[in-house]
């Protein structure tokens, strides 16, 4: 508690930024306290639920299980750095589309894992879909419109000018 | 009231609509009771009981308040006054007075400047115990009424006794073909919200004297009481803004400790205070399912007809009353909402224990009783040598009826609903024809549209709404209401821009804030879309009267051929003949001043007038059927679940991307409780939770997560704004039925009981080989001494929904009351026999 602060340099979201925190603090801690990024969140601080997901040098890891002191001179990514110039990811806009996001409060570590998948697999299967996101929890969707979410992001980004299939958002008729 | 008065037409109403708060939502924005952070903010931390049952017999704080960045030390003494959701039940402290009764009990509060510090200083507090004799369960609990867990109670430690009788069942299975008996358990489980609950505490001293909460609930009118109450300030100067609650499922709605706790401690310290709980303390608030013993007996006609029925049910409530009250009513209430039962009599019985508290998770009360009643019809269904589809659809309740416990059904869409799945799901070709291993499993149920009594008996609305419409074209709702995360902010925009012709995106939405908005009682009961949706209609449309009565002066038309629609005011014979909407504002205003409007919703007596008749009533009720595919594991007891098929009466659907998300998570929430969600307790006299984490707490990841076909069936309700009815809670009730059903299909066991875990589909299939009866569930349901019945006629039996004393001396309840909240309780002659 009376440790000395410790300060680091870290690319965060694609800035480069200087941070300087009590030593024993996790990344969650830092994002979020520090750096007063708050669109981290946190369902357990004992790295079982995946709501803290951040990426690191594009990889999902669980920020509440990271020291903040690891992330020195790696990229981190959270979901504040998602949109660019006022415009949502492709993967934010299809949350939003298909009503994926409902407390939103597991949606930045979702969303956040789904781009580390498309990053490496433009055109997942769900079962891809559903491996990715197996250490995220979701208490509100049932992850149907998460999986519907990620395959129109998926296809929109791979150029698709795809559209949400009406029993997607109407039911089977 | 314009509810449903143009079925067709709609602009905004039925389509799929990006949620007001989606943007907020999908980039981190939404700031949710943990994301606040205050200048000079302290930390408070909460000591929580060890021992499940004990006196305390002194707590030593001297230590912990002088340790360094420790800025205040509460305890019991200093808030003595009680407080508890339900009138009945004022059975809280927001630290324990006197006595613990559960594990995790709060007994001491520390505010610090750091969470570190708080935490220390917790473990410097001395408090000594005198440990009593525990509960471990509602069983124990009835078999013994000493030591007492509480001094009220309607027996012992059987916190609360029900018994109603409407007509003469005896009579009803005498008069049957068949008669069936059976028993079910129903495990209690948590809502497991993702978000811990978190609250953040501001005093402004003397003179404004006024208090501020920031807190994830679901229930900010309730808080705001409490706090008046406990901290013995006007409720004028205490503001409660709910924050977006990041899941809540019930968990979220009762007044808690930790909230009066940072209110106390910012009170004492003119300091912002915050507390978030841990995710181990969010399981000790609990509040969630109430683990159920159920006893049903039902006689049927040939045809399936029932000619009477009879359940009791045994909760354990934990440590306090919560909701519990209504929860054992709600065991009963609405058992006769889907299939015709002219004759109906229930028990129901919640005991005390000390096990932390249960209340209202998602279907409040009937996910139970709904497991217990598809599963004997399932059973029935096969005496009979009937189809269980066919049973069920031959006797369904006839929409615009009243039920034999005087609850007055509506539309009723579970026809269309269960033809549905059936079809979908292709039954006839699957059901008892699959291979071994392999079942297909239906169930049907209903639920609440919201409760039609409020928990504060009065005059007044449920919901009450504001509009205000801006000169510059837009407009802003106020409401009460609370969202977390079933898109309430977004039906009261999509309702006033329906109305107002306008989008959505423009109308700014301010819900859940004690000082901006007016009273809404908060997200339970599935009430929110029907009662501020009519409220909101009702605000709307005088809105769009005073608009309209001056664009047509300024455009010399009648008023009444005035429309509005896309963001325009026009003469509707004449559609280029118009102004904008911000325009005909302008001209509202110059004439009449600041156009602002009220609308409020109060649902339409019940008729039901017996004492307990405050559970159940409600302006609509939703429908659902499911059929549920299996794969069962005869060498292990696996069950995987590949595919439901769900169809869900809603109505009519006010944002159809919405209702898919409501639906698709009941039936996941759902899955959850038929396959794996339980919460145990080591029953060792300490009952201690086993499994107070998310790792160990199962609940369906995406790999257990099956896929769900849904159906939405519209069958517009006069008394739903536009029609709708409910769709958050009801779809969740028929899967753990459906699941055990198909469980049988498959493999020929029976799993009363849910949870339906690998164990115990096992142990059914080994009873099975050794010739056994092919069964895993309970096997005895205990004497109860219960009360004299009420005695309430059917609508048929000539009666007018009062009770009626049939023997000499029997309590004939009293007319009028029929709040549980506020009623004394059927305790005649109360107690407990012992087996």
């Amino acid at each position: 508690m009376a440790d000395a602060k410790a300060k680091i340099a870290l690319e965060l979201n694609g800035e480069p930024v200087e941070v300087a925190f009590a030593p024993h603090k996790t990344l969650l801690e830092v994002l979020r306290e520090d750096l007063g990024l708050t669109g981290t969140k946190h369902g357990c601080e004992l790295g079982e639920c995946g709501t803290c997901t951040v990426l690191v040098d594009g990889t999902p890891v669980l920020s509440c299980l990271v020291l903040g002191l690891a992330c020195a001179g790696h990229r981190v990514k959270t979901v504040e750095g998602m949109a660019e110039r006022g415009t949502l990811h492709p993967l934010q806009e299809a949350f939003a589309e298909l009503a994926a996001a409902q407390c939103g409060y597991c949606t930045p570590a979702f969303l956040l894992a789904a781009e580390a998948l498309l990053a490496t697999d433009p055109s997942p299967t769900r079962d891809d879909i559903k491996q990715a996101l197996s250490g995220n929890l979701c208490r509100c969707t049932g992850y149907i419109k998460i999986y519907e979410a990620v395959e129109l992001a998926a296809a929109r980004m791979r150029g698709e000018d795809a559209k949400p299939a009406p029993e997607t958002l109407y039911g089977v008729r | 009231m314009a509810s449903g008065k143009k079925p067709t037409g709609f602009r905004v109403v039925g389509k799929a609509h990006r949620k007001v708060d989606a943007t907020a939502k999908v980039t981190g924005v939404t700031r949710f009771a943990d994301d606040l952070f205050l200048p000079r903010m302290l930390f408070a931390k909460l000591l929580r009981s060890p021992h499940p049952h004990a006196r305390i017999v002194s707590i030593d704080t001297s230590k912990a308040a002088g340790l360094p960045g420790v800025k205040a030390v509460l305890v019991g003494k200093d808030l003595p006054i009680p407080f508890g959701i339900l009138p009945v039940s004022q059975d809280e402290h927001a630290l324990a007075l006197d006595k613990v009764r559960f594990v995790g009990d709060p007994v001491a509060a520390v505010a610090a400047t750091t969470e570190e510090a708080a935490t220390e200083a917790l473990d410097l507090i001395a408090v000594e115990y005198e440990v009593l004799r525990a509960f471990p369960d509602a069983l124990d609990a009835v078999e013994h009424p000493e030591p007492a867990i509480h001094d009220y109670a309607d027996a012992g430690n059987i916190h609360k006794l029900i018994h109603l009788e409407f007509g003469d069942v005896d009579a009803g299975l005498a008069e049957a073909d068949v008669v069936r008996e059976d028993l079910f358990f129903f495990e209690g489980n948590t809502h497991l919200p993702m978000e811990q609950h978190a609250a953040v505490a501001d005093w402004s001293p003397p003179p404004d004297g006024k208090l501020t909460l920031w807190s994830a609930t679901q229930t900010p009118h309730y808080v705001h009481r409490a706090l008046a109450k406990v901290l013995e300030l006007p409720a004028a100067r205490i503001r409660v803004i709910a924050c977006p609650n990041g899941g809540a499922f019930g968990g979220k709605s009762d007044p808690f400790s930790h909230e009066i706790v940072v209110a106390k401690l910012a009170m004492m310290t003119g300091r912002p205070v915050k507390i978030t709980l841990t995710r181990e303390e969010v399981f000790y608030c609990h509040r969630g399912r109430h683990p159920t013993l159920m006893w049903v007996k039902t006689g049927v006609k040939k045809d399936g007809a029932i000619t009477g029925m009879h359940f009791k049910s045994l909760l354990d409530g934990g440590g306090y009353g919560s909701y519990g009250v209504a929860s054992t009513y709600y065991t009963g209430a609405l058992q006769t909402v889907t299939y015709h039962v002219p004759r109906y009599k229930f028990q129901g019985a919640r005991a005390f224990t000390n096990n932390p508290p249960c209340g209202p998770k998602r279907g409040h009360g009937t996910p139970q009783p709904r497991f217990a009643l598809e599963v004997h019809l399932d059973k029935i269904a096969e005496q009979l040598g009937m189809d269980p589809a066919e049973l069920r659809l031959k006797h369904l309740v006839p929409p615009n009826s009243l039920t034999a416990n005087w609850l007055r059904i509506g539309t009723m869409g579970l026809g269309p609903c269960i033809e549905k799945v059936v079809r979908g799901s292709g039954w006839k070709q699957k059901f008892k024809q699959l291979p071994y291993g392999k079942g297909i499993g239906l169930a049907c149920s209903s639920y609440i549209t919201g409760a039609g009594l409020p928990i504060y008996w009065n005059a007044m609305p449920h919901s009450g709404v504001q509009l205000k419409c801006d000169r510059g074209g837009g407009v802003t709702v106020f409401c009460g209401s609370t969202e977390i995360g079933q898109g309430s902010d977004s039906i009261l925009a999509t309702i006033v821009a329906e109305v107002l012709g306008l989008h959505p995106f423009d109308v700014a939405v301010v819900t859940g804030d004690t000082d901006l908005t007016p009273v809404d009682l908060g997200s339970y009961s599935s009430r929110v879309t029907l009662m501020t949706g009519n409220a909101a209609i009702q605000a709307a449309e005088r809105a769009r009267d005073v608009i309209a009565l001056h664009a047509a002066k300024k455009l010399e038309t009648p008023s009444e051929r005035i429309a509005f629609a896309e963001g325009r005011v026009f003469d509707v014979q004449e559609p280029a003949r118009g102004l904008t909407f911000a325009e005909a504002v302008q001209l509202a205003e110059a004439a009449e001043g600041t156009v602002g409007t009220v609308g409020s919703y109060t649902p339409a007596p019940s008729a039901a007038k017996y004492r307990g008749s405050g559970v159940g009533p409600s302006p609509a009720y939703s429908y659902s059927a499911c059929v549920a595919e299996v794969d069962v594991d005869p060498a292990t007891g696996i069950v995987r679940v590949p595919k439901i098929w769900i169809a869900h009466d809603v109505g009519r659907a006010i944002n159809a991307a919405t209702v898919m998300g409501q639906i698709e998570g009941s039936v996941y929430m759902g899955l959850g409780e038929a396959l794996m969600e339980e919460m145990a307790y080591r029953g060792n006299r300490n009952v201690v939770h086993k499994i107070p984490s998310l790792l160990e707490y199962k609940s369906p990841t995406t790999l257990e997560m099956c896929d769900v076909v849904t159906y939405v069936v519209e069958d517009p309700d006069p008394n739903g704004p536009f029609g709708a009815k409910e769709c958050g809670q009801g779809p969740l009730l028929p899967v753990p039925p459906a699941v055990a059903n198909a469980v049988y299909d498959a493999v020929g066991v029976r799993i009363d009981e849910v949870p339906i875990t690998p164990e115990k589909v096992f142990k059914a299939l080994r009873r099975k080989e050794k010739g056994e009866a092919p069964r895993f569930g309970p096997a005895a349901f205990p004497d109860i001494a219960w009360p004299e019945p009420t005695r309430v006629p059917p609508p048929w039996e000539g009666g007018d929904g009062r009770a009626v004393a049939l023997t000499p001396g029997a309590s004939p309840g009293s007319p009028g009351t029929g709040i549980p909240g506020l009623a004394p309780g059927v305790s005649s002659a109360p107690g407990v026999s012992r087996r």
